[in-house]
């Protein structure tokens, strides 16, 4: 079929009328040209639509250098494209409540425009002159409601969180083998984490059906640690950022209900820090993005480095301070018992009584001193005594002598007389007094003579009367006192 | 033979286990009032134990796989960092 190039340049009003062959007047059906058809099209809705109210969600937003601003409007069965010129954008056209006059991807909002036909892509859009908050999305709407539905059943519920492994070895990640998450979570474990097991499970993190993929995969990784064929400690659902409908598929129940169950610890890293998904409430973990998610596993390792350090460090201590604690309990002990050992005690008993005994003596000795300087004191006072009255005598005993001198017998004696004594020392006064043999001692005035007594008969034998020389000088006896 | 018989053998028990029984030993230790001879065998296992978790740093070795469903089957393929880290648009 030719196109008819010439009608393609002229005013369609002019060629409402679809053109009929000649030859086949009377059923033939129309037959358009593109340009034709598409300028029919633009002629009924911009006819049609010039200013309409319509109400979506915000997707796929962009800034063009220009400043225009293009983006999808959606809601869950159909979506439309949009502009809004830089131009048109006077103050007061845009009322959006919250982050600024930027509309977000997510946004539900209600534009103001005319739907413009675009020939040369076949394509329709609005263009907007006035936007408006229209409240929450619809997608917003799904994912509050499934939210909740999923809370009030539990599903989030802190408690039932498992802890992640001090040391993640094996490490389970679903996500697209071709995704930025996946490099970007190699780029941050490549430099940081050499021994790792990583098992990727290759599925489609957006579009129909990737839902159901995540779910399964995080079931098979599950399934195939229950049944022993692989082993894993970690399983990261990850993704990189998008918008609301990019990451759809980490809202939908089903993947919640499967990272719920996993009995492997499930850490979620879909989009970048501001995009919360059901998965996120649904594992143990929530990472902000994919590279945080690595970080913590590095974490886990770096953390469990240091743990160990510790507890060496701990185990060593508490020996030494045990080993130390028991070395002075020993002593201890041993200071106890020496104490209580029999011939220590005797050996005490012994000292003590050697302590008793010193200062027994010491005592003794002090009170000796003590006494002996008395009766040294005493002695002294009786010697004086004597010494004095002994003095007394001799010069009482020298005075009478000297009466005596004169007195006595002396005298007559130096004057011729004599005296003659028994051998008892009494004077003999008759021949009778005497009998044989007695020495009669015959004192003079200067010496004495010793003579005996003969019998009658012998008186004449002359040489039997012997002189003898007197034994000791008179004064003699008083010098014995001295 | 005796060895055995112990349950406190660390081999055994997972790591995380190893890990708390460590942590348990290291507390008994600290409180002092363990009699010497069980002192010196907490503190023997205490060091089986930290041997056997430093052991378990290097078990694992590097190995990145992917695996994509066929079907049913999950099926395995070894792959390089390089051919994963290779640029792309796919998200």
């Amino acid at each position: 079929m030719k196109t008819d190039r010439h009608d393609g340049r002229t005013d369609f009003l002019d060629d409402m009328a679809p053109r009929v062959p000649s030859t086949h007047e009377e059923a033939a059906p129309p037959v358009y040209s593109v340009s034709r058809i598409t300028r029919e099209i633009q002629h009924l809705l911009e006819g049609e639509f010039p200013e309409v109210w319509i109400e979506g969600e915000i997707s796929n937003f962009t800034e063009a250098h220009s400043g225009h601003w293009y983006f999808t409007l959606k809601d869950e069965a159909a979506q439309m494209d949009a502009v809004f010129f830089a131009g048109a954008r006077q103050k007061g056209r845009i009322e959006l409540s919250g982050g600024g006059d930027t509309p977000r991807d997510g946004r539900r909002v209600q534009v103001f425009g005319s739907i413009t036909v675009y020939a040369p892509r076949g394509r329709y859009q609005i263009v907007v002159r006035r936007m408006k908050e229209s409240g929450i999305g619809a997608l917003q709407e799904a994912f509050e409601r499934l939210k909740k539905k999923l809370q009030a059943e539990g599903l989030f519920d802190p408690a039932r969180k498992k802890p992640l492994p001090r040391l993640p070895q094996r490490v389970a990640i679903v996500t697209s083998p071709a995704g930025a998450a996946l490099r970007d979570m190699l780029n941050v474990l490549g430099r940081r984490f050499p021994n790792l097991h990583l098992v990727i499970f290759g599925v489609r993190v957006q579009g129909t059906g990737a839902a159901a993929e995540i779910a399964e995969a995080i079931d098979g990784a599950n399934a195939m640690r229950r049944s022993g064929e692989r082993d894993f400690d970690v399983l990261i659902v990850a993704r990189g950022g998008g918008s609301i409908e990019d990451l759809w598929a980490f809202n939908e129940e089903v993947v919640a209900r499967a990272v719920a169950r996993s009995e492997i610890p499930v850490i979620s890293a879909v989009g970048h820090e501001v995009d919360f998904t059901i998965c996120d409430f649904a594992a143990d973990v929530r990472a902000p993005t994919p590279s945080a998610a690595a970080e913590i596993l590095v974490g886990r390792r770096d953390e469990f480095d240091e743990w160990l350090r510790t507890r060496s460090r701990e185990l060593k201590l508490r020996m030494e301070h045990a080993v130390l604690r028991i070395r002075h309990m020993l002593a201890d002990l041993r200071g106890r018992l020496i104490r209580r050992r029999p011939d220590e005690v005797v050996q005490a008993l012994r000292h003590s009584c050697e302590l008793l005994r010193r200062d027994l003596v010491r005592a003794l000795e002090r009170a000796s001193r003590e006494r002996r300087q008395r009766l040294d004191e005493c002695g002294a006072t009786v010697r004086n005594t004597w010494i004095r009255r002994k003095d007394a005598w001799r010069a009482h005993l020298e005075r009478l002598d000297a009466q005596f001198a004169v007195l006595g017998p002396e005298a007559t004696l130096r004057r011729g007389f004599s005296l003659t004594l028994r051998e008892n020392g009494g004077l003999l006064r008759t021949p009778e007094e005497t009998r044989p043999g007695e020495r009669l001692t015959t004192r003079l005035a200067a010496g004495s003579v010793s003579s005996v007594v003969i019998p009658p008969d012998a008186a004449s034998r002359p040489r039997a009367a012997r002189a003898r020389r007197p034994a000791a000088d008179p004064g003699q006896r008083w010098m014995e006192w001295s | 033979m005796s060895e055995k018989k112990k349950t406190t053998s660390p081999e055994p028990l997972t790591f995380e286990q190893a890990m708390k029984r460590l942590e348990d030993i290291v507390r008994q230790m600290e409180s002092g009032d363990l009699p010497l001879e069980k002192m010196v065998e907490a503190y023997e296992e205490g060091r089986r134990l930290l041997e056997f978790c430093s052991g378990k740093l290097n078990e694992v070795e590097k190995k990145i796989e992917l695996l994509e469903k066929n079907g049913d089957e999950w099926t395995a393929r070894e792959v390089s960092e390089t051919e994963l880290r290779a640029p792309s648009d796919a998200p």
